[in-house]
């Protein structure tokens, strides 16, 4: 008899895990697109929406990348009332990423977001299968008939807020909270030092790494240690605000990353670099209705709007904006590129002449620091 | 380096041990009871966030701070109807729990992600003796949290060794079958305890979301737990030596960015990473050796339901 109770007590542990599990990873309808149009295949049903979905690869809550994503996401679905536009969190970047890629598929949608780069060859598996349904993976490089790429020049974002904090510090050493040693994050890191050393020569830019995206501690942490070595601004990229948040508790100041993070830390952070993917959502299913769309390797920029700087922080005096603005309308307009030479690398060695512009080949393959950053990249 | 590069690694190394020693403190009064639970992890994150569930629900710290210790106790709980009254495997059901622990923390934290607490723990500066050179801006220059955790570790202490309850606690964890005969209820002790180090673990949890983040994201306490139940092997259940432990992997634990941020040295930031965990494994080794030499370790019932049918 106590047997049997123990089995059963088991057994509603084991449930309730599954429970929580599933409360965890599960899929939920844009509250908005909710419609009575559920009819499988009902194609005389004027009102039917078209599906498409977003695979993230952290929570939506987390104050970053994903979030911003599904900023995009509700933007879509606002801008365009016809799509019902649904999401899957919390999706892992292994062989789970397929199983949830071809649920999807068969679940209707007629396109696919997959927003983590390690989905890349999940996404072009399942298009295989799918031929009728378009995937869009961002910040991959790799295409198939139906699949698409797109990304977006953080690294102009990122040279602007380099400005600010090349203007705001008073020390001469800006802290960098970065996430893990790969392109995308040295290229940011690199951006972010030209546009700090354009407006004072003498800045530094410390580097520490985490080898993380996302674990708040750790963040805060590191941050920390940059401060307690001498800087007096940090800059991040990581997806949570553990940085700022260590910024505003020593009284320096910081720059966020990804959404505006000065909501967790109003006394710190002088501005982020943001995405702003809903244009291009809305964009991309506009082509896909109309039948315009294109596989294609998109790099969007400033001036198509899908990067940008959020809103100045008080703290941040006029003519340090208006000097920033300057830069960002030269940006918009075409007249200034970032990784323009002359560039010099950490030994001062020339890496880019001057007049020359950085291929898009060679600033997706960033591995390299640019002169006055102070770190090493893990090899 | 200077001394206050020095100070700073220090000051960070204490902050960076505090939520493993609660964890650990809470482990040896469990394991001292005779009873492993494996749960800490899982214990730790549903503390981590009901703390902070309920201090940005009254912009308290202190209440999310008891909320902690009552939702981890409650976990603490159920793997103690398990195990000490069901008699189920200690390793499996902790493991459970510590599954159970993850999935819940996630679940019912998922709408609390990204939201900044009102109110965390601040750093409190204690009059005079934060004033002492060196020892002041490294010992006392922290939130509430982490006087508290000084203030336990002594109190624990002279309660295992020094107090009739303790001696009781060590007889049930040694040998239930003679505390028992010596009419000390078995059972009763190993709830209670199990509750109370469950607690502990909840303290550890929320410490992270209150005062160390302070915010709240799913398996934020990264690995903690289990750190701090290898340190109770290295402490040889001895909470003094849990001090010293937790200082040890929290210093390292800050030194890795600290070395990357104050010196020049080029040390691969993925071997700094790593030390922590592999001082974890030497630690493990050595404990292990002195257990066999000293002949002193593991209280003897550790992990054996107590069942007087049995005696």
């Amino acid at each position: 008899m106590k047997k049997g109770i123990r089995v059963l007590l088991m057994l509603l542990l084991a449930l309730a895990v599954a429970v929580a599990a599933a409360g965890c990873g599960g899929q939920k309808p844009a509250g908005e697109s909710k419609s009575g149009g559920n009819t499988a295949g009902g194609g005389q049903d004027q009102n039917q929406k078209m599906k498409v979905a977003f695979v993230y690869v952290g929570p939506v809550g987390d104050a970053g990348w994903s979030w911003a994503h599904d900023q995009g996401r509700k933007y879509l679905a606002e801008k365009l009332p016809w799509v019902e536009a649904t999401y899957m969190e919390n999706v892992p970047e292994g062989a789970d990423a397929e199983r949830v890629l071809t649920e999807l598929a068969e679940q209707g949608n007629k396109i696919i977001f997959a927003t983590s780069f390690g989905y890349m060859d999940y996404v072009i598996n399942v298009a295989k299968k799918y031929p009728n349904v378009i995937f869009m993976h961002c910040s991959g490089y790799k295409t198939a008939e139906n699949v698409g790429t797109y990304f977006g020049a953080m690294e102009e974002a990122r040279y602007l807020s380099g400005m600010v904090a090349g203007k705001m510090t008073k020390k001469n050493v800006l802290g960098f909270v970065a996430a893990h040693p790969i392109p995308e994050v040295i290229r940011g890191i690199n951006a972010f030092t030209l546009g700090a050393r354009s407006v004072n020569p003498n800045v530094k830019v410390k580097v520490v790494w985490t080898n993380t995206w996302y674990d708040p501690a750790a963040e805060k942490q590191a941050a920390l240690s940059l401060l307690d070595a001498g800087a007096d601004i940090i800059a991040q990229h990581q997806d949570t605000p553990g940085p700022q948040q260590a910024a505003q508790e020593r009284g320096a100041y910081g720059i966020g990353y990804d959404s505006d993070m000065s909501q967790f830390a109003p006394n710190a952070t002088l501005t982020s670099p943001v995405w702003n993917w809903g244009p291009y959502y809305v964009k991309t299913v506009e082509a896909v209705k109309n039948g315009t769309w294109k596989p294609e390797q998109y790099y969007g920029t400033m001036k198509d709007g899908i990067v940008d700087l959020a809103p100045f922080n008080k703290m941040v005096p006029q003519d340090v904006r208006d000097l920033v603005e300057k830069k960002k309308q030269e940006i918009i307009d075409g007249k200034f590129f970032v990784f323009q030479g002359p560039i010099k690398d950490q030994s001062g060695k020339i890496r880019v002449q001057e007049g020359q512009k950085m291929s898009q080949e060679d600033i997706l393959g960033f591995n390299w620091f640019v002169e006055g950053v102070e770190g090493e990249i893990p090899k | 380096m200077e001394n206050s590069v020095w100070i700073a690694i220090l000051a960070a190394a204490i902050t960076a041990g505090t939520p493993i020693l609660f964890a650990a403190l809470g482990e040896i009064i469990t394991e001292r009871a005779g009873v492993l639970n494996l749960g800490v992890e899982g214990m730790m994150l549903v503390g981590a966030v009901t703390g902070f569930m309920v201090a940005v629900k009254t912009a308290s710290p202190w209440l999310g701070f008891l909320a902690a210790l009552v939702a981890a106790g409650a976990m603490a709980a159920i793997f103690a109807v398990l195990t000490i009254t069901l008699r189920a495997n200690q390793v499996v059901t902790g493991l459970a729990l510590t599954i159970f622990g993850t999935g819940l923390s996630g679940f019912l934290g998922k709408p609390y992600v990204g939201i900044p607490l009102p109110v965390s723990f601040k750093p409190v500066a204690l009059p005079l003796l934060s004033q002492i050179p060196f020892i002041g801006p490294v010992f006392f220059r922290h939130d509430p949290l982490v006087y508290l955790s000084y203030i336990l570790v002594p109190v624990l202490w002279y309660y295992f060794y020094r107090t009739r309850p303790g001696l009781n606690l060590r007889a049930v964890g040694e040998n239930p079958a003679a505390a028992d005969a010596l009419g000390v209820n078995v059972f009763a002790l190993r709830y209670i305890y199990v509750i109370i180090g469950g607690m502990l673990a909840g303290a550890g949890g929320a410490f992270l979301s209150l005062a160390y983040a302070p915010s709240w994201l799913e398996n934020m306490t990264a690995g903690r737990g289990w750190i701090a139940v290898a340190l109770v092997i290295f402490a040889v259940w001895d909470p003094v030596k849990a001090l010293l432990g937790s200082y040890l992997f929290g210093g390292v634990d800050a030194l890795t960015y600290s070395l990357q941020a104050a010196t020049r040295i080029a040390i691969p930031s993925f071997f700094l990473k790593m030390l922590p965990y592999i001082l974890t494994i030497i630690v493990l080794i050595v404990a292990t050796r002195q257990t066999i030499v000293k002949h002193i370790g593991a209280p003897g019932a550790l992990s054996i339901p107590y069942d007087r049918e049995e005696r």
